[in-house]
């Protein structure tokens, strides 16, 4: 059998591991919970034939729901293997989202990690007759649903077993039918306009891409991963299942979403991917933590940083480092770096990851500097994830990277980045407007500025729609600007304004624990983020970080002008529930505007407060209103 | 909740507490059924507390009798009727704030530790296969009331509503057949609040535990409860499913003061 599709390459894992080598585990009970490859097809293997036994067709869609479980992994594994295309969930996704794709997908089968998610198709199960049967992997709390639409994931195996005798070839047949031009995955994307869209990717699109980022970036099969980040998002799906199945490593589901730190901990990952935001919550829990340590700590961790910022940057320039710094750089590995790494599960990192939106430049280098090897790529769903690396010997602050070996890369004349690749997608599903729209003559339009550096090197600025200017023609890239905001551990979140604008103002969310953090040790007492967020402390804390920023603008002359003149702190945070952020975390900026003109509008006049009225969405639905007086501050520029 | 016949689990007859010349209780009798949520409710000072204290040995009655499963309670220390099956949380919470979420949950099962002191000590054998299986028991505990991500922190430094779900945790540790509950949802918010009412439910249909717990809160009392019985100055009042106290006159004159809500 060829292992040209991703089911076949488990049937071959199986073979060549057998019961020796670890494929996946979880955390369950406090204990690693181990699957062997051979437990892996034998798992998959009866969750296919009970799924064929229920009537389960080539073509026919499977939803999965929840957090990282080798159930989940194993279901939609199960669906591939009967010719059958997985299309995974947010989690945390609210039901008008999922009904969405639900619909759209048609999907027939859903499995669900525990009674929430049930719950939650449940409610959608009446709106869209599609959904036929909803597995549940979780029994807790399950006792008093009858619905004959509802089965177990071991009640799904135990068909499957019965299903064997009658048919004990089946599995192989339906696998040997496999194609690598077919469907192996629709990942929904989290569009910052509109409706969600179905990115359809074939066995061969993620296994080729799979294999030029193995090439590039030499993974071995001895190496670790964790399965945290949400399954429906790309690189899930890049590394918990084509990688994970071309190259045989292992991959690591954590206890919970929130031991996820202490579960890595535990296992000591080799590769691993975080987007931005978990480097800098990283990077915040750290800094929260030194402010609290003994003093000769804090002394010792700011000198160490200091040496090892100073070589991390000679490094990058590829200078000599003098020997002065290399002595104190080795003292401090001792007593500084190694620990720290030893703390953060980070010890045996060969490759780090960093994508999905730009890094603060001090953050990254702080992790390179502490000696992790983090490296910022750039890839899109409809790439198959990632198409630019940066080479070991060539990592660069700003840039993403060059295009791997076998993609091409270029930028079109309005400044788009275009890219070729044999990992980029078929098309949207059930949308061939849109599939038109982004492929063009065989080059994918990514919707992203970007320029090419003498290096070759991809620097991506912003979304190409978001790019605008000033009433004076000063170019304003407002990621840019709320990148170099959000790099101070007091802001969470920042939302600039500026387009055809006489000047640039900002709306800021601040980050409840490092300025929670700061407020007890200033004795400023406060009751609720809101309250927390008005204090006249609180502003002026901000309007240092915020000149720290125009002050960084100012060096560069084509920026000088998008300084940042008037803002305001915002009296809740930007959340996707509220449709203000997307799941991955991406301001919906036309949304936030048409939500916050009132504010928009007082930042563009002469007022010092606003009054706001916000309704706010719960997890489960449910709505409030918040009422508040939010100040608006000037800020000094600098020329 | 599902019991047709009704099997009596625990039997208080003619029960008097009394403080010198303060009656705490003054001839209380109530029967909790196997497998039911009975509420305890009452005006502050009606006795609901010292019912519990007196169920679980803290206190001994002056007069009467407390039969559980056909046994009299009425002469046992705390920890022998504890060992029978009886477990119960506290109005303040009483943890040891200095040790881990882990251990306080393992003291919960104290009672199930059966090897001696000198196996324990060598701790290898037999020792350590029994603490096998009680950490398995703790760990499906923690699975359940979902505080994984505290099972090392010390109970001292946790928030007030995860203190209580700890404590919740630590009387199921025991494996009771009955769990006395003294206001397990005070001063929380409501989605706390929210999480302990699914927990408690999941406790009685799923480990089949029977509960008597004290609350405050009518709407939860009126949402979970099959019965609720009335103290007031240390006597029964009213007894009967919520429906029935809800209209009760002597109910809504003593306790709620005012027509029923809802």
């Amino acid at each position: 059998m060829g292992a040209d599709t991703l089911p076949q390459l488990l049937i071959l894992n199986a073979q060549k591991y057998g019961r020796n080598k670890i494929a996946i585990r979880e955390k369950d009970l406090g204990i690693w919970q181990s699957y062997s490859w051979q437990d892996y097809l034998e798992n998959t293997r009866l969750f296919a034939l009970g799924l064929a036994a229920l009537g389960f067709r080539r073509g026919d869609k499977l939803s999965v729901i929840g957090d990282n479980r080798p159930q989940l992994y194993f279901a939609q594994m199960a669906a591939l293997c009967l010719g059958g295309i997985p299309v995974p969930l947010y989690q945390d996704a609210i039901e008008r989202e999922l009904e969405y794709i639900i619909a759209h997908s048609e999907a027939r089968f859903i499995v669900a990690e525990d009674q929430e998610q049930v719950d939650k198709m449940l409610a959608l199960r009446g709106k869209i007759p599609t959904i036929e049967l909803i597995i549940y992997d979780d029994p807790r709390g399950m006792r008093n649903y009858k619905q004959p639409f509802l089965k177990s994931f071991t009640a799904v195996q135990e068909l499957g077993r019965e299903f064997a005798r009658s048919h004990p070839h089946y599995f192989e047949e339906e696998v040997t039918k496999g194609n690598p031009e077919d469907i192996a995955l629709i990942a929904y994307t989290s569009g910052t306009t509109g409706n969600p869209k179905g990115v359809v990717l074939s066995h061969a699109n993620l296994l080729t891409n799979v294999r030029l980022i193995k090439q590039a970036e030499k993974y071995e099969d001895n190496d670790q991963t964790m399965a945290y980040l949400p399954m429906a998002w790309i690189g899930d799906s890049i590394y918990s299942l084509a990688m994970l199945f071309d190259i045989g490593f292992t991959t690591n589901c954590p206890e919970a979403a929130s031991t996820v730190l202490r579960d890595m901990r535990e296992i000591g990952p080799t590769v691993i991917f975080c987007p931005p935001r978990i480097w800098e919550n990283i990077l915040t829990t750290i800094r929260v933590k030194m402010e609290d340590a003994a003093w000769i700590k804090q002394k010792m961790f700011d000198f160490f940083m200091d040496v090892a910022m100073q070589v991390a940057a000679y490094r990058l320039k590829n200078e000599p480092v003098p020997l002065k710094l290399r002595i104190l750089y080795t003292l401090g590995e001792f007593l500084v770096y190694a620990p720290l790494r030893d703390n953060l599960g980070m010890r045996k990192i060969r490759f780090a990851y960093t994508a999905g939106a730009a890094l603060g430049p001090e953050t990254f280098q702080f992790f390179r500097a502490i000696g992790i090897n983090l490296k910022q790529v750039y890839g899109l769903t409809e790439t198959s994830a990632m198409c630019t690396y940066q080479p070991d010997t060539e990592v660069k602050l700003e840039t993403v990277g060059k295009p791997l070996p076998g993609i091409e890369l270029k930028i079109s004349e309005n400044g788009e980045v275009l890219i070729k690749s044999p990992g980029v997608f078929k098309g949207y599903y059930k949308n061939p407007e849109a599939t038109a729209e982004a492929l063009k003559d065989g080059w994918l339009h990514t919707g992203d500025a970007g320029i090419i550096d003498q290096d070759g090197h991809l620097i991506i600025i912003d979304r190409a729609k978001d790019v605008s200017t000033l009433a004076n023609g000063t170019i304003f890239a407002p990621q840019y600007i709320e990148n170099k905001l959000k790099f101070s551990p007091y802001i969470k979140e920042a939302v600039t304004i500026g387009q055809g604008k006489e000047f640039v103002t900002a709306m800021i969310n601040i980050d409840m624990q490092s300025v929670g953090n700061w407020a007890e040790r200033k004795n400023v007492g406060y009751t609720s983020y809101t309250d927390l967020s008005q204090k006249p402390e609180v502003y002026d804390l901000i309007t240092q970080e915020v000149k720290k920023v125009n002050a960084s603008l100012a060096k560069e002359e084509k920026l000088r002008p998008a300084q940042i003149k008037r803002f305001l702190i915002l009296h809740k945070e930007l959340d996707p529930d509220d449709a203000e952020i997307t799941r991955t975390r991406k301001l919906r900026r036309g949304f936030i505007a048409q939500k916050y003109a009132e504010l928009i509008n007082a930042l563009y006049s002469e007022k010092e407060a606003v009054e706001v009225e916000t309704k706010i969405t719960y997890e489960d639905g449910r709505t409030a209103n918040i009422r508040a007086f939010l100040k608006i501050k000037d800020v000094e520029v600098f020329s | 909740m599902n019991n047709n016949k009704k099997e009596v689990l625990l039997q208080v007859q003619d029960v008097h507490v009394d403080f010198g010349i303060l009656k705490a209780l003054n001839g209380v009798s109530l029967e909790i059924q196997k497998g039911e949520i009975l509420a305890i409710i009452g005006p502050n000072g009606a006795g609901k507390t010292s019912l519990v204290n007196a169920i679980n040995g803290f206190y001994h009655p002056s007069r009467g009798h407390i039969f559980f499963a056909g046994q009299d309670l009425t002469k046992l220390r705390p920890h022998q009727i504890a060992a029978l099956g009886i477990a119960r949380t506290f109005q303040n919470v009483a943890l040891f704030k200095g040790m881990t979420v882990l251990d306080n949950l393992m003291v919960g099962r104290n009672l199930k530790m059966n090897s001696l002191f000198i196996s324990q000590g060598i701790y290898w054998g037999l020792a350590q296969k029994e603490e096998i299986r009680h950490r398995e028991a703790v760990e499906r505990i923690i699975d359940w009331l979902e505080i994984e991500h505290i099972r090392k922190v010390p109970a001292g430094m946790l928030p007030y509503g995860l203190q209580k779900r700890v404590e919740l945790g630590r009387a199921l540790a025991a494996e009771p057949q009955l769990l006395l509950l003294d206001e397990p949802m005070a001063g929380m918010n409501l989605e706390e609040k929210e999480d302990i009412v699914r927990f408690i439910l999941d406790a009685n249909e799923e480990l089949g535990v029977t509960i008597a717990l004290i609350e405050h809160d009518m709407g939860v009392v009126m949402d979970i409860s099959d019965r609720v019985i009335v103290l007031d100055y240390g006597e029964k009042i009213a007894e009967g499913t919520p429906q029935e106290i809800r209209y009760n006159e002597r109910v809504i004159k003593a306790y709620l003061g005012s027509p029923a809500r809802r």
